[in-house]
């Protein structure tokens, strides 16, 4: 108790100094914050030209950032947010929370990308994977004929799980319900999130897990292990795309504006690729490691509008399928 | 004067009615089993509301008042002494129920730990103690509560008969020779005619009126025979 | 007997501490569904989703109970060495966080697990524990433990005399003693344990291989994240109390519910062993202990390198155990001195209450008044303990009664009432209790992600969150070692308080 009361003495004490200089306050999800990720390093370096106080605040993964500023409503401290994925960019838009972005940059996606309201800060391929002496499949029949076990998240309750779902119903449309019964028999089991199927992928419950492209890059360099790798799938991965927005109700919108130009120059994009583990939004130099990862042949994205109107229908294929 | 006035105590389908006074002085309630000893014991000690009539001390009503409000203290027959209190402790409770003991409370209950043959041991945990040195543990107790009626329920069933003598002994010097009114349940009849003034017999729903211990076994009533089993 | 005057009563403390309860469990839930906007009622999905709940709480309860009889047994009528131990191991798999509990029972029962790698040896085909098969095993490893602790105390509490006369006239102990002692402890026993099991989540759905195993829960969590959908997530939330109402209600019906003591040092000594009862312990032992061993075994190496902010979350872990215990122990007493229908409510209505919806709750109530940063850690702290009480209850509630049985009338006629008896009599009379039911709290808080991750920023990150990020930013060696430590804080605290309930207590 002491301690909480401490800390909030110590907040208290502390904001009249802060009064003097502008403070922005960007939502996003817990791991950009944490000390390994890209948080640190970005706020030292937007704070050393804007004469602000950048503030993150974490709020869980993607969809609780989300639900988060539709609980707080146009009341919210947040000045922007950052790191909604294009499955939740449409449900975000419908809020009414958020404001035009009026960045023009140039942007290195593998798809055209163009939404005047949500900019892309890194993006990344969503993949299967495994380790190297594992054998690679390409494509979802492939991998569904195959004896192979795999562990995919909840679409219900995990972005990249969404994501799975989306790429099943954008290469496969009608055959979606087909490609999930193939696969009932792979998939091991249904994770609640990333981080309970990543560790069950490393504990070796299953062959191959559904993650990212980037993925080995981490166990790369930082763990120095060259045994991981993703799958490129013949008909494209499916790619999640992360971006920023302004909140509407901005009490700084100049700094937030300041900020949005900010995410897509040098400083903040070559932070990314080895703390967010993701690729950077803009043409960078990428850092050593990145070159031997697996890209796919293509890049496969649903519009946010339509991800948005096939999510009811294909979460009910989804289930039926594998309910069986 | 203890009063029990037209006095009715009712336990589901059980009645027992008592209608007398007792003077000062070692009384034995006697009386079978499930005949109510204990029952009137509780309602004289505040624990059973009586269903009609009084309990009356020296003409005062005590309807209504809290057994610790009572001229009343009263030992059970176990769990007399609180196992994570010293000896010293346990009998102070007797005199400051709030443990404050100042030095002169400190010199009283060692006074009274000596007058029960407890000297020295007021440091004591209950449990180091033998049931005998229990027992006077607890009458140090009743000394310093200073109450004028002292009801033991028996409080000395656990005891051997040597023990029990003794503590029967110290009873009737310390307590009954200071003028209290002591009432004592005995499941023993020997008990009653060695050192009892009064025996009031508790059968068949009554508390009979206390009689003299010499007349009323010399010349024992149908009840009291049928007890007796003579 | 019918006694007037029962010493030592907080009837209007209790209320406030009953009104407290209610108002931080089906509050947030009120709040929830005053916030909805859009109504919409259940979906089909969702009963599929409450009949899947039921089903797996209901044969959980009873694996759970039905294997923790004769290893209560076997502890019951068994002194050995490390006993003692093995009974405080018990209480060890419960109070792990869900994914520390549930990579140790992969480590064991999974593909790669030691008990494949050993079939495999003898040339038998891996078994998958993925399916309801996964969900009872990890849910009887959770809850195994707990069983066996309110069914031990059933038999320590059987008299020895009785167990002696049944033995002079040869009559049957399972018969006259143990049945009926059984009859009695089971319902309360089931009813807690399935209670525990309807608001699981976690477990349910990363082993329970697929959509088939989809939680009450979960549903909530998917309405709240995905759909904003706060009206579905309150009724979810409202199906979940009205489940545990009807499960209480026949519970009751049949018994009594009866508590677990902080006692579990008597021995009868009996003559009725069987050797099976070391087969049972040594069993138990095993399931319980080896998936335990593997967590320790993965987080020794990197537990000297974990960086300094992890353990600065041990120590906000530590301050927040600290204050719910305070609070859980407190409300607790309150309500066991009151007892009653209010004592038996507040017993269970926490364990009825999902975890998202409270956080949400809560949130919507705080928001507009402080920045939920600000509290994260007082919030945390009051829900940890508002989780909490239902075991402190259990614990206390026998504990008050039997001190008023033995010393009521005493401290009545001593005027040792109101205050003054809860200092000189109560208190130290409970310190045993006490002690066990803040070492249950102390260890409950410190392992419970709760809802600290929608209020928490880093820096009110608390040990399990911290251990969390850690899994999420690809350290899962640090983050076995921050499993480590969260287990070994648990147990500490644990540990302290229930020796320190023992030291100096008399009888």
């Amino acid at each position: 108790m002491k301690t909480t009361l401490t800390s909030v003495a110590a907040i208290v004490a502390a904001s009249p100094v802060l009064a003097q200089t502008p403070t922005l306050n960007v939502y996003t999800y817990d791991s950009f914050t944490s000390e390994w990720g890209p948080g640190p390093a970005i706020e030292d370096a937007f704070e050393a030209t804007c004469g602000c106080d950048l503030v993150f605040t974490g709020a869980g993964d993607g969809a609780a950032l989300l639900a988060r500023l539709q609980l707080e409503g146009p009341r919210t401290d947040a000045d922007v947010v950052l790191g909604l994925d294009t499955n939740l960019t449409a449900v975000a838009r419908d809020t009414g929370l958020f404001t035009t972005h009026g960045v023009d940059a140039d942007l290195s996606l593998p798809v055209d990308y163009d939404d005047d309201m949500f900019l892309p800060f890194d993006w990344g391929y969503l993949a299967f994977v495994a380790d190297k002496d594992t054998p690679a499949v390409s494509s979802f029949q492939e991998l569904a004929d195959s004896d192979l076990s795999i562990v995919i998240q909840d679409p219900r309750s995990s972005t990249p799980g969404l994501g799975l779902l989306m790429w099943v119903q954008a290469v496969h449309g009608d055959d979606a319900g087909a490609i999930w019964e193939g696969l009932a028999d792979n998939i091991v089991t249904v994770t609640p999130g990333w981080t309970e199927a990543y560790n069950l992928f490393l504990e070796g419950e299953a062959d191959a897990v559904l993650s990212y492209t980037t993925s080995p890059a981490y166990h790369l360099i930082a763990e120095e292990d060259d045994t991981k790798t993703a799958w490129a799938f013949d008909e494209g991965n499916y790619l999640q795309v992360e971006v920023a927005g302004i909140l509407a109700e901005t009490d700084q919108p100049d700094l937030a504006e300041q900020f949005m130009q900010f995410i897509v120059s040098d400083a903040f994009q070559t932070v990314i690729p080895t703390t967010n583990w993701m690729y950077p939004a803009t043409d960078i130099a990428l850092p050593d490691g990145f070159d031997t990862l697996t890209v796919p042949k293509k890049g496969v994205l649903l519009s946010a509008a339509e991800a948005a109107a096939r999510r009811d229908d294909a979460l009910d294929t989804w289930r039926n399928a594998l309910s069986q | 004067m203890l009063t029990c006035d037209d006095l009715t105590l009712r336990q589901g389908a059980f009645t027992l009615r008592a209608d007398w006074s007792l003077s000062p002085g070692l009384t034995a309630v006697i009386g079978p089993s499930g005949g109510g000893k204990s029952t009137l014991l509780s309602a004289i000690a505040g624990f059973l509301d009586p269903a009609s009539g009084c309990v009356l001390w020296d003409g005062r009503n005590l309807s209504g008042a809290a057994p610790g409000n009572r001229p009343v203290t009263m030992l059970f027959q176990d769990n007399n002494l609180f196992p994570h209190l010293t000896v010293a402790q346990n009998a102070g409770l007797g005199l400051v129920p709030s443990l404050r003991l100042t030095k002169d409370h400190s010199d009283r209950v060692a006074v009274a730990l000596d007058r029960v043959g407890l000297a020295g041991l007021g440091d004591r945990k209950p449990n180091a103690l033998s049931g005998g040195q229990q027992s006077r543990a607890a009458l140090a107790r009743v000394l310093l509560a200073d109450r004028p009626v002292v009801l033991l329920d028996e409080a000395f069933a656990a005891l051997g008969p040597a023990l029990r003598a003794q503590m029967l002994e110290l009873v009737q010097s310390i307590l009954v020779a200071a003028g209290r009114t002591v009432l004592m349940v005995t499941h023993d009849p020997a008990d009653a005619q060695n050192v009892a003034d009064n025996v009031i017999l508790v059968s068949d729903g009554y508390a009979h009126p206390p009689q003299d211990t010499g007349a009323l076994f010399a010349d024992p009533s149908p009840e009291l025979r049928r007890y007796l089993g003579t | 007997m019918a006694q007037r005057a029962v010493a030592i009563k907080a009837a209007g403390p209790a209320w406030v501490a009953a009104a407290l309860v209610l108002a931080l469990t089906v509050g947030p839930l009120v709040a929830v569904a005053f916030r909805a906007q859009v109504g919409s009622g259940l979906a089909a999905g969702d009963w599929a989703a409450i009949r899947f709940t039921i089903w797996q709480a209901v044969v959980s309860a009873l694996a759970s109970v039905a294997l923790a009889i004769p290893v209560a047994r076997a502890l019951a009528r068994r002194r050995f060495r490390g006993r003692a131990a093995l009974v405080m191991l018990l209480g060890a798999p419960f109070l792990l966080p869900v994914i520390v509990a549930v990579l140790g029972l992969l480590a064991v029962f999974g593909r790669g697990g030691i008990l494949n790698a050993m079939l495999g040896t003898i040339g038998i085909d891996p078994i998958s524990i993925y399916g309801a098969a996964g969900v009872i095993l990890a849910h009887v490893f959770f809850n195994l433990p707990l069983a066996v602790r309110l069914i031990l105390q059933g038999w320590l509490d059987i008299p020895a005399e009785r167990f002696r006369l049944a033995a002079q006239l040869n009559a049957p102990v399972w018969r006259v003693l143990e049945w009926p002692m059984l009859v009695r402890v089971l319902p309360g026993t089931l009813l807690v344990i399935f209670l525990i099991c309807l608001t699981s989540f976690a477990v349910a759905l990363t082993l329970g291989g697929g959509p088939r195993a989809t939680t009450v829960e979960l549903a909530i969590y998917q309405a709240i994240r995905f759909d904003f959908d706060l009206g579905r997530a309150a009724l979810l939330a409202a199906s979940q109390f009205v489940l545990c109402a009807v499960a209480a209600v026949v519970a009751w019906r049949i018994t009594p519910v009866d508590g677990l003591g902080g006692g579990l040092d008597r021995v009868v000594a009996r003559w009725d062993q069987s050797p099976l009862d070391w087969l049972w312990l040594g069993a138990v032992t095993l399931f319980l202990v080896t998936p335990l061993a593997m967590i320790v075994l993965r987080g020794v190496p990197g537990f000297l390198d974990m960086p300094a902010s992890v353990w600065t979350a041990a120590g906000r872990s530590i301050a927040v155990a600290v204050g719910s215990t305070v609070i859980s122990v407190s409300l607790a007493l309150t309500v066991a001195l009151r007892g009653g229908a209010i004592a038996q409510v507040i017993g269970v209505t926490p364990l009825a209450s999902s975890a998202l919806v409270m956080g949400t709750g809560l949130f919507i109530i705080v928001y507009p008044v402080v920045s939920p940063t600000v509290v994260a850690l007082p919030v945390t702290m009051v829900v940890n303990a508002m989780l909490a009480l239902p075991f402190a209850l259990r614990v206390l509630i026998p504990a008050v009664q039997d001190v008023r049985q033995n010393y009521a009338r005493l401290a009545a006629t001593l005027n040792l009432t109101g205050w003054r008896g809860l200092r000189i009599v109560m208190l130290p009379r409970l310190r045993r209790p006490l002690g066990f039911a803040a070492g249950l709290s102390a260890a409950l808080s410190m392992g419970d992600l709760g809802v600290i991750a929608l209020f928490a920023t880093d820096a009110q990150e608390t040990l399990p969150l911290a251990m969390y990020r850690l899994m999420g930013a690809y350290r899962m060696e640090t983050a076995a070692s921050a499993a480590l430590l969260l287990v070994a804080l648990s147990l500490l605290a644990f540990w302290i308080c229930d020796k320190g309930g023992r030291v100096d207590a008399d009888l």
